[in-house]
């Protein structure tokens, strides 16, 4: 039980940060349907992006709160990000809108194989390991000598997640932005014609997008204090099965999705073989997307002529 | 037409504008991954260098790029918008296409005799192999997902599980069993296709990119399960000593009733890659040749309807599940030749080999050479392939940018952004011309427009 306890809490944590890349991929799907490939790698290249933040914070401007540290590394990390990913969107996927169909796909794949290489040729093809940021734990529960722990980064990682989410709940329910971006999910020219810039809006969903997969790189730098240039491939497929386990287009069902597969991974490595773990990952998006294609809180794709 | 191209007339400061924008850009864009480099020092610790005036250099670049580009590049292309006739189809071309073939079959043909004349038995054989034969199995490759990607219109992005299944099948069976490689070539083929119709079966209901994805995690899982099965495959470690094929059973070794042996030849590999050579050169012609025929069948016009439309498809009465099997599963017949073979040519398999990165470069050798285009997928292959073993074999740059530079690793990076530059400027792939499958009277040649269009 308490094994199982750990295992939730573990599990959860990870789930978070598929949930936060999850959220980039149904919202680029929602809007211009478009399976953002490269999703991944932009995740993996924030990650990248916080360890030289972090890197030039502390062992040149020698700021010795870790605290400050983290805070500054998560706003540059996001800002370059959404600059990466808004030049993206204008490069390599703005000028296919009206091409064949399976043309911006391509061009996401290109881009991801592009992102991935670049970053390898740039910062070289080793680990990049940091030593750990935050240590210290919370003893949640203590019997039979297996103590239950909570530990201090997870505890952040619960924290920015939940915090995030809320400031970006806002902004798509509350804000003219998120006005704008349900409008261009439903009819893009209709859109245009009552005065939506849908450029504009298409650019900061991407933004958005980028900025909530740069806190999970972060978070997944702090949790884990390694990262490699291949280290977007599986997170990027495992939180894509996570927004359509959710059903894609819908942002509860990608947090929702994202913990799902978070579980599901942990309860399985824990409980049948991690040498599978990803196999089980994988599986599940195979099973979704057979029986279940719209997903837990998606709605029924209807195709139309 | 007169305003059109005072509109289009250059302008100093605007340009200059342009420029400083993109440069601007640029400097934060590169910032952080190229301003920086994260090095681990003697101690084992991760540190930071700079590498400042490579990032001058590349916003320079960029900021000099995009002025000419705003100066010059984008006035002409703006005035030969407006003065290109909409008539094209030079004949030119046609005759060049009419040469290329021909010659190109006859240089295939003769190619390993070729090499052996040029620089002898000892080094043809790095030609015939690492050139000659590894192209033709990466033509292979291309031309058997051209079936599923470029006439079928889906999108497979794991496409080298079925190279997976046929290099093991062909090792694990001629390991276990003693089979010979003639018997186990179709077999190979045989399971590779039933794997395809397997794996084809749940994701038929799929729309286009939902299809990639599914396919992608599947070939994921069959490289997982090839690594963590290891009483079956040997995991990481691979399987070694996977017999070669032999010629009506006389092998091409050393030995007394070796190939050289036999017809008192002096010992030399030149002969095993040779026919090696001749072998792989014969399946891709297979390929061509079932391809080109299939495309004249019910079915293979099914598969380029079923690209084009689908709902349209359904409303005329064809069958779609059976035309995505058929794809699904004449697409993996083909990988799983090419598998059998590769494991014959490398006699040594391991999991490394059918990575993700593997099926984005057929992947891109089929959108690079055009979707549908049997030579343009040929062309892409000696392109990308060729261009990659000719760069390992490029010392010279290495005495101008330093001894740790090493070309190989900027083909990847090459390559992710052709595929980019290729679906903004050629959609349609570098042979866009088309010869289309259906004709009333006389055989016309489609021009780039109208396939553009998607009428090819």
């Amino acid at each position: 039980m308490d094994y199982f306890v750990q295992q939730l809490i573990n599990g959860i944590t990870l789930g978070s940060i598929y949930g936060l890349i999850a959220i980039g991929y149904t919202m680029v799907f929602g809007i211009i349907g478009m399976v953002n490939f490269a999703h991944g790698d932009v995740f993996m290249v924030s990650a990248f992006i916080a360890l030289i933040a972090f890197l030039i914070l502390t062992a040149w401007l020698g700021i010795s709160s870790i605290a400050l540290a983290l805070f500054v590394v998560l706003i540059v990390a996001m800002a370059f990000t959404s600059l990466i990913n808004w030049v993206i969107e204008r490069v390599a996927y703005r000028p296919l809108r009206g091409s064949f169909r399976l043309a911006p796909l391509i061009s996401a794949i290109g881009m991801s194989i592009f992102l991935s290489n670049f970053v390898q040729v740039t910062q070289g093809p080793r680990n990049k390991s940091i030593p750990p940021m935050i240590q210290g734990e919370f003893v949640l529960l203590n019997r039979d000598n297996f103590p239950v722990t909570l530990s201090y980064k997870q505890l952040i990682i619960w924290g920015a997640t939940a915090a995030l989410l809320a400031a970006f709940w806002y902004l798509v329910a509350k804000t003219p932005l998120g006005r704008a971006q349900r409008a261009c999910e439903q009819d893009q020219k209709m859109a245009a014609l009552v005065g939506v810039n849908v450029d504009f809006t298409i650019s900061m969903t991407f933004v958005i997008a980028a900025a909530l997969a740069a806190v999970a790189g972060t978070m997944y730098l702090m949790y884990y204090g390694v990262v490699t240039f291949s280290d977007g491939f599986v997170p990027g497929v495992k939180a894509f099965t996570a927004a359509v386990l959710g059903g894609i287009g819908s942002l509860p069902g990608a947090v929702v999705g994202g913990l799902l597969i978070g579980l599901i991974e942990t309860l399985w490595s824990a409980y049948f073989s991690i040498d599978y773990k990803d196999v089980a990952a994988f599986s599940v998006l195979a099973i979704t997307l057979i029986f279940l294609p719209q997903g837990l809180f998606g709605r029924p794709d209807v195709e139309k002529v | 037409m007169r305003t059109g191209a005072t509109a289009a007339q250059p302008h100093v400061l605007t340009a200059l504008g342009d420029a400083s924008r993109t440069a601007v850009i640029a400097f934060w864009l590169l910032l952080p991954l190229i301003g920086f480099e994260t090095v681990t020092n003697i101690n084992d610790q991760l540190i930071l260098t700079t590498r400042f005036p490579l990032l001058a250099a590349f916003v320079a670049i960029a900021g000099a790029g995009r002025f000419v580009y705003s100066f010059s590049v984008a006035p002409w292309l703006a005035r030969r918008a407006l003065l290109a006739p909409k008539t094209a189809a030079p004949s030119r071309r046609d005759g060049l296409r009419k040469w290329l073939l021909p010659f190109g079959f006859g240089f295939v043909l003769v190619y390993p005799l070729i090499a052996i004349a040029a620089v002898g038995k000892v080094g043809a054989v790095k030609w015939i192999d690492n050139f000659g034969n590894q192209i033709l199995i990466y033509v292979m490759l291309g031309l058997g997902l051209n079936i599923v990607v470029g006439l079928a219109g889906l999108l497979d992005l794991g496409y080298v599980a079925f190279y997976a299944v046929g290099a093991y099948s062909y090792a694990l069976l001629a390991k276990t069993f003693g089979l010979t490689f003639w018997i186990l070539l179709p077999l190979a083929g045989v399971l590779a296709s039933f794997w395809g119709i397997l794996l084809g079966f749940p994701v038929l209901r799929l729309r286009g990119d939902y299809l990639a994805i599914v396919t992608l995690a599947f070939g994921e899982i069959i490289r997982l399960i090839i690594i963590n099965w290891v009483a079956l495959t040997n995991g990481y470690a691979g399987i070694i000593g996977i017999p070669r094929p032999t010629l009506f059973g006389i092998p091409f070794d050393a030995s007394d009733n070796g190939f050289a042996a036999v017809f008192g030849l002096e010992f030399s590999p030149v002969y095993r890659v040779t026919f090696l050579y001749y072998i792989v050169l014969a399946l891709v012609l297979l390929t061509c040749f079932v391809t080109l025929r299939l495309r004249r069948l019910p079915i293979g016009r099914a598969w380029e309807a079923l690209r084009e439309d689908e709902i349209a498809c359904r409303s005329l009465g064809i069958n779609t599940t059976n035309a995505k099997l058929t794809a699904f599963a004449m697409g993996a017949m083909f990988a799983g030749f090419a598998g059998s073979f590769f494991a014959a040519r490398e006699s040594f398999i391991s999991p490394e080999s059918f990575t993700f990165i593997e099926s984005a470069t057929i992947l891109s050798i089929v959108v690079l050479g055009g979707m549908g285009s049997q030579i343009g997928v040929a062309l892409a292959a000696i392109l990308l392939i060729g261009a990659t073993e000719i760069m390992r074999q490029l010392d010279f740059l290495k005495h101008i940018f330093g001894p740790t530079f090493d070309p190989t690793q900027y083909r990847m990076l090459l390559v992710g952004l052709a595929m980019v530059l290729m679906m903004i400027w050629r959609p349609r792939g570098l042979i866009t011309t088309r010869t289309p499958s259906v004709f009333l009277k006389e055989r016309k040649v489609i021009s780039a427009d109208l396939v553009k269009e998607g009428r090819g």
